[in-house]
């Protein structure tokens, strides 16, 4: 029965390239809103891991921190618009390289 | 039956995140990351962690997603943001930085998981994952942190419409 279940080092591994890929979707892609949306990936890779190791040690604290990561995720996605808004409202465009405002 | 399970999904959930950054429209992208929540959603399922999926799909696929949105369609974003891509060319250490970055974090999880042996998993409970337990815990050993989240998002509400608002006049 114990042969028929994926390991907890898939899971992992799961986690690791989904968050890979959002950290490259942040440094390639040069759209606010895309590279945010990476943000988000990133954040849902690390709730992988959580939920993984909580499954393998049968506990229910990972699951408590992937429910704050949520929280934590809505209210950064809330506020990051309404940044991206009020930036756009000033300047109209959505490459991060024209962002350079407050840059020396 | 896990397995069978597991590796499709894992496979569709990759192929969608790879999809969110590389697609050229944004509207494209969030559809992509519409399909990633929801694959990470049934993979959170197969782990018994029901309530976590199902907080996911509402959260994630619904509400931050609807934002998203919302967002790409008040912005009205033209197709022709190509130039998101050109304008790397020519930070070329940058993007060097990057491929070293992403092949050294994965050969280093790799590497580890594989040195150490993890595949013995604790037998589990039949109510692991369900609201009774996940509530429980959230309300007795956790009550402070879940208080503290909802004075954030009470904060992200009220900043966000401060932010948003057209003008302070």
């Amino acid at each position: 029965m114990l042969e028929n279940t994926v390991p907890l080092s898939h899971y992992l591994m799961l986690s690791a390239t989904l968050f890979v890929i959002g950290v490259v979707g942040v440094l390639i892609r040069r759209n606010v809103i895309v590279v945010f949306m990476s943000i988000e990936i990133m954040l849902n890779a690390v709730n992988i891991s959580l939920i993984a190791f909580d499954h393998y040690m049968n506990l229910s604290n990972g699951q408590i921190f992937s429910f704050m990561v949520m929280c934590v995720a809505a209210a950064e996605v809330s506020v990051g618009l309404a940044i991206i808004i009020s930036i756009h409202r000033n300047k109209p465009t959505v490459n991060l390289d024209d962002f350079n405002l407050l840059k020396w | 039956m896990e397995l069978l399970i597991f590796y499709p999904l894992a496979g569709f959930c990759v192929v969608m995140a790879l999809g969110v950054i590389f697609n050229n429209s944004p509207v494209g992208s969030a559809i992509s990351l519409i399909g990633m929540m929801l694959g990470l959603a049934g993979i959170f399922a197969l782990q018994q962690a029901h309530f976590i999926a199902i907080v996911q799909i509402i959260i994630y696929a619904g509400a931050i997603m609807v934002l998203f949105m919302f967002v790409i369609m008040l912005l009205n974003l033209k197709q022709g943001e190509n130039e998101g891509w050109a304008s790397r060319d020519k930070n070329l250490p940058l993007s060097v930085l990057t491929g070293f970055l992403a092949v050294g974090i994965l050969y280093k999880i790799t590497m580890v998981l594989f040195s150490v042996d993890m595949d013995t998993p604790a037998s589990l409970p039949d109510s692991f994952g369900t609201v009774a337990v996940i509530g429980e815990t959230l309300f007795t050993d956790f009550v402070l942190p879940f208080e503290v989240a909802s004075i954030l998002l009470l904060l992200a509400m009220v900043g966000a419409v401060v932010l948003a608002k057209s003008k302070l006049d």
